[in-house]
């Protein structure tokens, strides 16, 4: 099922084509409206003249997180105040937040791709769906329903929180897709459970999860705990917003909108780009952003680029679920882990529950990495000398995976801090002082 | 080994709740043993042990009190540095887990006891039974 | 003066009641038509859709409560079939279930379009920021704002309440013109504002708020004007009525406008159900006559106000009614949110440990208090499932009511026991 037919599916040449000629605008409008790349430009000594193929895309200067913060919070605007119908901004954790601003055709690209990614999952407009992402400033919220009702699907704008109530929805109106951050969807299906709803038999038949990381092993689980297909989706306020990328049925990797967005992989040390399927950081152009165009924005989000073509048809080329981000990258005695590889090892192991913590310490010398896990009730009932083995058990998992021995602390049930956005993974207490 | 009884009473965190309590356990010559607060934001629960249990937990119902009785265990402690520690080694070894505790001083024998609550009282004596424990009999108090 | 629509807004008084008795006529052949439980309802009432010739005749047709809200539920008075409908928002009921109310794309157009009427009635253009610090989420009110103002091409911050650092800094930042924000809220940002030493009138850019969701006072408008040298605008709507729009002021701000094209309205004794004298004080009482999805016929706000029979300076036909004056029951308002206390009351009897007596105290706009007596019976002496029920109650009265509560328990025989009909609420706000 494709939303967009003609341009999900159109033949690679004509979508490089396209390509270029969306690009060529873009750098056009972006060097003539925005000061910042004009200067950037300049700095590396090239025009949009010097942009002739899509090659030519690697002459351009990189944009950071940083540089955005830099012109808050006008600065990446590339249409007068007056065109702009809506502001969002990136959570931020520190300083500046990142503003982006959207003309009337930003939001309709917007609810464009948005609309690709929910018929990827499914939906029709005969489809009710459950919008557990923030509404407000965050991208979330609206993004899906931008999308929804491209589509007419039924809209709840239930936002994120108030989780009995999300259920109670989801069982009186028959939700039949739910998008929300994939933590969130696991933790609600606790609750359903504690209220004596059992989430399979919900008339959930699909769900877009995003807006962290997470794993294919926490996709089996969701899809088990709500009898569901759980598709992945990516997006960042930056770019646009949610619907940067989505699964298709195949479930095996994210189509970028090619037509929307140029994605690119690179070394996020030496800057350097990188082949096809090799792993590094993802840098993405946006090609027909008015409001805010983005040119090669540094996502930290480390993926690898899929060139072989899918089995659902499309001509968009994938990139593999994130894998990272290169600021939390861990590096632990020299050792570089991400969150992901021990959660893989979490699921793996029968008797606990995908809720964890990784509390990183450096009581002398030595960065010592310790990893809370929530014991399954079952487990939790059990013989303390179970226990002992179950905590052998992952601690040897985990360090198979990633190469150094950590310490797993087997917690009580539900005593982990539960969120209902991102889940908040890694606690750092190890001190800055040497 | 026999079980000791200790009352438990709602509070609310306001001035005067515990004398309000005392007040009626004195007028009616009972004497307190031991007893803790246990407080949260905006209320509390008073534990006392008394001599005379079952009196003093019909007295203040009657009195509108919204009072419990509870059964606990005393465990002597001997006299000496790390006395509570040995004691609350062998609970916590046993996996008795404790939701209560305040400490009695027998002031004729010159003993001390430490009076807990937990979650399963029949299971914990019976565990307990093994282990060179002395216990606080309901004899010993009244 | 500014018109987005000049010609329905100050359509001829006799053309505007033709177009009424038009589309009463239609509304009420399709509920006829359409919804089995207003077909009941009617021919209970021995009247058919041909009955209805003159806009009077409205009087023959029984009320709609909220309780026929919960008929069928959650799809009964749905008009079209379920995959026309696009929309779901809910609103505050009386039992467990909030009250769904849904909407076709038709009426969420319409509902914007009404929207702008509104603000630029207020003066409000192209080029203007609007700061939307009302919530996002099942209710109307920040949705409907936010359409109806992307329609007239002014720029939106999707604020949403709360996190006041955060909204000066938007009003500073990107030089916001116009907030639509709750009066007490509004209040709190007014006195953050003046307390960081920030001059409203030199530093920052507000012409204009739109304030709504709760009760206040001339002397609270006046106030937060004079704090923040704007003009602040009164804004009514109710989620059964597409939310805000259904009255709005205009610039003379001498009571609010319904849009009589798209609904028509009665004041009625809300003891006897009979019309009062234009003019006079009693509730407020809707058919919508433009709405799709779900129309609905004589609803009762349960809302009270009065019509205000003089036509407008600012030249619009459609009648003003004055500032909401109270209420014929006994809902209540917090954070914006509505509350009725049988909600909190479900609550309570669902849970084990708690007794009978409860109170709701009411100090702010922002906060109620739930103080509740427990169980002398089921009381077993530990704290840990004290704290557990007082986090359990906390839970669900949020989840039911989307307002978290603090709670209080309560020795029992602390709370003043009434003969028949038991003081739940104490309100000491002054409006």
């Amino acid at each position: 099922m494709y939303w967009n037919k003609e341009y999900e599916c159109m033949s690679e040449e004509k979508l490089r084509e396209l390509q270029l000629q969306r690009l060529q605008t873009t750098v056009k409008r972006a060097y003539e409206k925005i000061p910042y790349y004009r200067n950037k430009f300049n700095e590396a000594g090239i025009t949009p003249e010097d942009i002739k193929n899509l090659e030519d895309l690697k002459k351009i200067p990189y944009t950071s997180k940083a540089d955005l913060r830099e012109v808050y919070p006008f600065g990446m605007f590339a249409s007068p105040i007056e065109d702009i119908v809506e502001i969002h901004m990136s959570s931020g954790t520190t300083g500046k937040p990142v503003v982006a601003g959207y003309t009337l055709n930003d939001i309709e690209v917007w609810a464009e791709v948005m609309a690709r990614c929910l018929t990827m999952a499914g939906a029709t407009k005969k489809d009710i769906v459950q919008v557990a992402y923030g509404y407000g400033l965050f991208t979330g919220g609206f993004g899906v329903h931008y999308g929804a009702r491209k589509i007419g699907c039924m809209i709840v704008p239930a936002s994120a929180g108030n989780t009995r109530r999300q259920i109670e929805i989801m069982r009186d109106f028959g939700t039949t897709i739910l998008t929300c951050t994939p933590s969130y969807a696991l933790y609600m299906a606790e609750v359903a459970q504690e209220m004596g709803i059992e989430p399979s038999n919900l008339k959930l038949k699909s769900g877009c999860f995003g807006a962290e990381m997470w794993t294919e092993a926490m996709r089996v689980e969701i899809e088990k705990r709500f009898g569901l297909n759980a598709y992945n989706i990516y997006g960042l306020t930056e770019i646009i917003g949610p619907g940067v990328a989505h699964e298709c049925h195949e479930k095996k990797g994210l189509h970028v909108f090619e037509d929307h967005f140029i994605a690119e992989i690179i070394d996020p040390e030496t800057g350097d780009s990188l082949p096809d399927g090799k792993r590094g950081e993802l840098v993405l152009t946006t090609l027909t952003r008015e409001g805010m165009p983005m040119l090669r924005f540094r996502t930290r989000d480390i993926t690898s680029i899929i060139k072989e073509k899918c089995l659902c048809g499309r001509t968009f080329s994938r990139i593999e679920r994130i894998r990272g981000r290169t600021d939390d990258m861990i590096k632990v005695r020299g050792v570089m882990l991400f969150p992901y590889q021990i959660e893989k090892a979490i699921l793996e192991v029968q008797g606990v529950e995908p809720h964890y913590q990784i509390v990183i310490t450096r009581p002398q010398y030595l960065d010592e990495i310790e990893v809370m896990v929530e014991m399954s009730k079952e487990t939790f009932s059990d013989e303390i000398k179970h226990i002992e083995n179950l905590k052998k058990k992952l601690e040897r998992r985990i360090e198979e995976i990633v190469g150094i021995r950590v310490k797993v602390s087997l917690v009580e049930p539900k005593s982990l801090p539960r969120s209902e956005g991102k889940a908040k993974r890694i606690i750092d207490k190890r001190s800055l002082k040497e | 080994m026999d079980k000791v009884f200790i009352i438990s009473v709602f509070a609310e965190n306001k001035p005067g709740r515990l004398e309000r309590i005392t007040k009626v356990l004195s007028e009616a010559n009972i004497n307190i043993l031991a007893f803790s607060i246990t407080s949260t934001n905006g209320f509390g629960v008073i534990k006392f042990m008394v001599n005379k249990w079952k009196e003093a937990y019909n007295l203040l119902k009657e009195k509108g009190f919204t009072v419990s009785m509870n059964e606990a265990i005393g465990i002597e402690m001997k006299d000496q540095p790390g006395g509570l520690y040995e004691v609350v080694k062998i609970l916590s070894s046993k996996g008795i887990n404790i939701e209560s505790a305040s400490v009695y001083v027998a002031e004729t024998r010159k003993r001390a006891y430490l009076i807990v609550e937990v979650d399963d009282t029949v299971k914990a004596m019976d565990v307990l039974k093994g282990e060179n424990l002395k216990f606080l009999h309901p004899e010993d108090i009244k | 003066m500014e018109f987005w629509n000049k010609e329905l807004e100050t359509l001829k008084s006799q053309k505007l009641r033709q177009l009424q008795l038009e589309r009463l006529k239609k509304t009420i052949l399709r509920v006829y038509q359409k919804v089995p439980h207003y077909r009941v309802k009617f021919q209970e009432a021995k009247v058919k859709p041909t009955d209805i010739k003159h806009l009077e005749d409205i009087h023959k047709l029984p009320f709609t409560t909220k309780e026929d809200l919960y008929v069928d539920y959650p799809f009964g008075l749905v008009a079209l079939p379920v995959e026309k409908l696009i929309r779901l928002h809910t609103s505050s009921g009386t039992t467990g279930k909030p009250k769904a109310i849904f909407f076709s794309k038709k009426d969420i157009n319409n509902s914007a379009d009404i929207i702008a009427r509104c603000l630029v009635m207020t003066g409000a253009k192209r080029g203007d920021i609007l700061q939307n610090s009302m919530t996002y989420g099942l209710f109307t009110g920040a949705f409907v704002m936010h359409y109806g103002a992307e329609k007239v091409g002014i720029l939106v911050i999707p604020a949403g309440p709360g996190n006041t650092e955060r909204q000066i800094t938007l009003m500073r930042d990107f030089g916001t013109t116009m907030l639509h924000i709750t009066p007490s809220y509004a209040l709190y940002v007014a006195s953050v504002i003046l307390d960081k030493g920030i001059d409203p009138r030199k530093d920052l850019k507000l012409k204009r708020a739109y304030l709504g969701a709760e009760p206040y006072s001339e002397e609270t408008r006046k106030k937060i004007e004079e704090m923040l040298g704007i003009d602040i605008y009164n804004c009514y709507g109710l989620t059964e009525m597409n939310g805000p729009g259904v009255g709005f002021e205009c610039k003379y701000k001498a009571g609010l406008h319904i849009w009589e094209d798209n609904f028509l309205m009665e004041v009625i004794n809300p003891e006897s159900g009979e019309p009062v004298k234009d003019g006079e004080i009693g509730e407020l009482v809707l058919t919508t006559l433009n709405r799709e999805a779900m129309p609905l016929i004589r609803y009762r706000t349960r809302d009270l106000t009065r019509i205000i029979p003089e036509p407008c300076k600012c030249g619009r036909t459609h009648r003003r009614i004055s500032r909401i004056l109270g209420r014929s029951d006994d809902m209540f308002i917090v954070k914006g949110v509505n509350i009725f206390p049988q909600q909190i009351e479900q609550v309570l009897m669902s849970i084990k440990g708690v007794a009978q007596n409860y109170q709701i105290i009411l100090e702010s706009y922002d906060e109620m208090t739930v103080k509740v007596e427990i169980d002398k019976e089921l009381f077993d002496g530990k704290i840990e499932r004290l704290i557990k029920m007082k986090e359990e109650i906390i839970d669900k009265i949020r989840s039911a009511t989307m307002v978290k509560p603090k709670v209080e328990l309560l020795e029992p025989g602390t709370l003043p026991i009434s003969e028949g009909k038991a003081k739940r609420v104490i309100d000491n706000r002054t409006i």
